[in-house]
């Protein structure tokens, strides 16, 4: 019973990870979407040679063309089916690169897999969950699983609040690479818990560390974002030749910083309280609140390195790229944390059942 | 040109405005986060000890000069804590001027309006008709009443060509700032404190045998700096029983414990006493004191007779479990008297006895629990040294002025026992029983006085946190300009102090307030 709940688990899991590389791609289309949108307003504010020229032989005191509802529509419609059918999806994909807002086809798409995706992804968990008979996330793969589960939810739910769709290629391109890494190296089948992880606070500490990695993992996307958009502005601004196109379509740096550092606050508060509650444990299971175990450093360090993030952004010179800078710097710590620490650190949390 | 000469005084002061500045305190941070890593690199005296002693085998050339630069003590070394104090005095240099500049603004109006509200976040305009002002109460009275409902501090302020109302709210940011950083000194001062007056010590217990919470009758103890005899509780514990689970089913985990848990009977402190048990989450509070589970393994019972018949050793040794899930476990049995020569062994306890697949005609154990329990024992006889008075632990056996007389490499079969079993000793020294199997029970007895503090304080930082990250501090204006026509200008802006997503809106909210407080409506 419990190696065929596990493995529908794993079934579903798989499902859920199909669901995402496709709404993988629907976001990147979105993101190249928003490259050519960019491009094309870009053309038609600076209007090309040929532009140009018709300009000229036009009579002057004809209405200046506008950016919106220009599409050639009082074209004559083509008589095929297959050309009527092409010539929509041509004047569709025109009318969104010229209006586009913020919910393209490719990006209504994206948004609609990855919520499908996270409902098999959530199944799967609940599966592992029953399997065990225990919450899912006692080991590095049921952690893996878990983790990047709270990752797509805390990443639609911040949707609810913020405009923050743009993320999705990051977000769901990281999932995929830590559910992938999780299937290669980390799975392990069900096993019953040992003595020293028999605690309510199991329940606790993981849930909210896994909460403040996914804070961690949008704060890290969008601070990365703004230092690209950063460079683009500056970039603009000394009229040089621009890389990412698509940025020109998101939210000004500044506007990304102050996204970054709410995201990465709620963040550093879930990251506060699971050092304290790691430290309750400690003193439950081990006999002291802190020894500097390898896990327990790192996890410090961290909480150390966000701490200065957020000291930085009240110090002169250090607001903006460098205080982005230390959010990279966080977000690699808690990759490492998790992935090297666990596994190639000695210490007491032996966790990962490799 | 000359620079003005800086006194010894200057200097201190020049020193301490540096070392109090944000960019030190960011500075000492990001190096106090990098000198935490080489901790995690090398092993610790600290938590690995064992660890550390390997490491200096592996690495001969290296590890002395770790060692010099205290890499196997990081955390109490004198350039970690060197960051970290400074850290802390430049943290306090910070929040003394800080506590005092709050404490004024707490008690002081909110500063004067400005001049111009133009240039204020948020800004904008609403105008009173004439003949709505005869019903309205009057505007800048009425402004300040819905601020103070908002919890805005308030005060009025009148110039030639109007009357307003100052805002401020959010004091309490301020104070969860303050409230976070003075418990992190808490903290650090709690875990000073508990460290130097606590202690702590492990103690073997084998079943049926007690424990008596006194300074001989540990196995290790690490006192703190100011530990003195009379902070040892007077208790003592007996363990009954140890009872212990492995998984037998699930394939995936044959062998897993699943449960360990010591019935133990209590005595004191005082004529208390009590049964209760202790478990792996569950330590038992006694006297002040933290009494933990923290290992366990086997105890042979083991009895030698000389060739005469008189029994000059019996007792269950503590066997010490070996890095291996069959627990696999290594003990020393010393007989110094009763016998022609002073005889040592070396034994291995397989609690579930197997033959071992990695070296032929050795043996393993493949299962935790005792399902088959074999004892092996290497003999030596010669000079324990235990005579010339050196303290020896008993978990160790010098065998430098030892023969060895059975076990590999002699040509000698180490003798092997399972219970109830007497077997002849070498050389017809005697004969040794393995009288039956006990387990034993690892307790680590933990007193820190101040940990209750370290507690209080660290739910001070997360609740300091939460307020002086969420709580916004904002001041709001309302000004009244009297118009010739009669008519009223309403102006309403904003200030952040801090961060405050939500400004605008405060603003927009206030303003629309204000309106529905005037007419009932919403002014144009």
């Amino acid at each position: 019973m419990t190696e065929t709940l596990a493995q529908l688990s794993t079934v579903f899991l798989y499902a859920a990870m199909g669901l995402y590389a496709a709404a993988f791609i629907a976001f990147a289309l979105d993101l190249a979407r928003r490259g050519a949108r960019a491009t094309a307003v870009e053309a038609a504010v600076v209007p090309s040679a040929v532009a140009r020229r018709a300009e000229v032989r036009e009579p002057v005191g004809a209405p200046a063309p506008t950016i919106i509802g220009e599409a050639p529509r009082d074209v004559a419609p083509p008589s095929s089916a297959l050309g009527r059918l092409s010539s929509r999806i041509s004047s569709k994909v025109e009318d969104d690169l010229v209006n586009g807002s913020d919910s393209s086809a490719s990006m209504r798409w994206a948004f609609g897999l990855t919520i499908v995706g996270f409902a098999f992804h959530l199944v799967a968990v609940v599966l592992r969950g029953i399997a065990a008979a225990r919450v899912p996330w006692a080991n590095m793969w049921e952690f893996s699983m878990t983790g990047t589960l709270v990752i797509i939810g805390v990443f639609l739910v911040a949707n609810l609040k913020w405009q923050i769709k743009y993320l999705g290629t990051f977000v769901l391109g990281l999932v995929l690479v830590l559910q992938g890494v999780a299937l290669l190296r980390y799975y392990v089948p069900v096993v019953p818990l040992q003595p020293a992880l028999q605690s309510y606070w199991l329940v606790i500490h993981i849930i909210v560390a896994v909460l403040g990695t996914a804070f961690f993992a949008l704060g890290f996307a969008l601070s990365g974002l703004q230092l690209l958009q950063y460079r683009r502005e500056r970039q603009v601004e000394e009229s040089r030749p621009q890389q990412f196109r698509f940025l020109a379509t998101l939210p000004n740096s500044v506007t990304l910083e102050n996204l970054a550092y709410r995201i990465n606050i709620v963040g550093f508060i879930a990251w506060t309280f699971t050092l304290i509650a790691g430290a309750i444990w400690a003193e439950k299971a081990w006999g002291r609140y802190w020894g500097w175990d390898t896990k327990e450093v790192w996890t410090f360090i961290i909480w150390v390195i966000y701490a200065g993030y957020i000291h930085a952004r009240a110090t002169r010179g250090w607001r903006g790229s460098r205080s982005a800078w230390l959010a990279i710097i966080g977000f690699a710590a808690v990759l490492f944390n998790f992935g090297i620490v666990n596994v190639f650190f000695h210490g007491l949390h032996a966790y990962s059942g490799l | 040109m000359t620079q003005p000469k800086l006194g010894p005084v200057g200097w201190l002061r020049w020193f301490w405005r540096q070392l109090t500045s944000m960019r030190t305190a960011l500075f000492l941070l990001l190096l106090l986060a990098i000198a935490a890593v080489p901790g995690s690199l090398v092993p610790q005296r600290s938590s690995d000890p064992n660890g550390v002693t390997k490491y200096f085998t592996d690495n001969p050339k290296l590890a002395p000069v770790l060692d010099n630069l205290q890499f196997f003590d990081v955390y109490t070394s004198v350039w970690f804590s060197a960051i970290y104090l400074l850290l802390f005095a430049s943290l306090i240099g910070c929040i003394i001027p800080r506590t005092k500049h709050h404490f004024e603004a707490m008690r002081a109006k909110p500063p004067k309006t400005p001049v111009r509200l133009t240039r204020m976040a948020g800004y904008q305009v609403r105008t009173l008709p004439a003949e709505a002002r005869a019903d309205a109460p009057d505007p800048i009275l009425t402004a300040r009443d819905v601020l103070k409902a908002s919890h805005y501090r308030v005060a009025l302020y009148q110039d030639a060509r109007s009357t307003s109302v100052s805002a401020e709210r959010g004091y309490l940011r301020e104070t969860g700032n303050l409230v976070f950083h003075v418990a992190l000194l808490g903290v650090l001062l709690a875990i000073g404190v508990g460290g130097g007056f606590g202690y702590t010590g492990q103690k073997i217990v084998v079943e049926g045998q007690s424990f008596v919470n006194s300074l001989p009758s540990y196995n290790s103890f690490n006192p703190g700096r100011f530990f003195s005899d009379g902070a040892l509780a007077p208790f003592s514990i007996a363990v009954n029983k140890l009872d212990v689970r492995y998984e037998t089913k699930n394939q995936d985990a044959i062998g897993t414990p699943l449960d360990y848990t010591a019935h133990v009977t209590t005595t004191g402190p005082g004529d208390t006493s009590s049964d209760t048990t202790i478990k792996v989450n569950e330590p038992l509070a006694i006297g002040g004191t933290n009494v933990y589970l923290l290992g366990n393994g086997y105890a042979p019972t083991i009895t030698v007779k000389n060739t005469a018949g008189k029994v000059v050793f019996s007792d269950s040794v503590p066997f010490i479990p070996q890095a291996d899930p069959g627990l696999t476990s290594l003990g020393f049995v010393k007989v110094p008297d009763g016998l022609k020569e002073q005889v040592g062994m070396i034994g291995f306890f397989y609690p579930t006895v197997t033959e071992s697949e990695r070296a032929k005609g050795a043996l393993a154990s493949k299962f935790p629990g005792l399902n088959d329990p074999v004892l092996s024992l290497n003999v030596y006889a010669g000079d324990l040294g235990v005579d010339n008075g050196v303290p020896q632990s008993v978990y160790s056996l010098n065998t430098d002025t030892l023969e060895q007389l059975a076990g590999p490499p002699t040509k000698t079969k180490a003798l092997e026992l399972k219970p109830g079993q007497t077997v002849e000793l070498p050389n017809g020294l005697g004969t040794i029983t393995l009288d039956g199997v006990k387990r034993f029970a690892t307790l680590e007895v933990h007193h820190d006085p101040a940990q209750i503090w370290v507690l209080v304080f660290a739910v001070l930082i997360l609740g300091g946190l939460l307020t002086s990250l969420f709580v916004p501090r904002r001041r709001l204006w309302v000004k009244a300009i009297e118009n010739p026509d009669g008519s009223l200008t309403l102006e309403y802006a904003g200030l952040a102090r801090g961060e405050d997503p939500n400004l605008l809106a405060a603003v927009t909210a206030a303003a629309d307030q204000h309106s529905h407080a005037l007419s009932g409506r919403p002014t144009t």
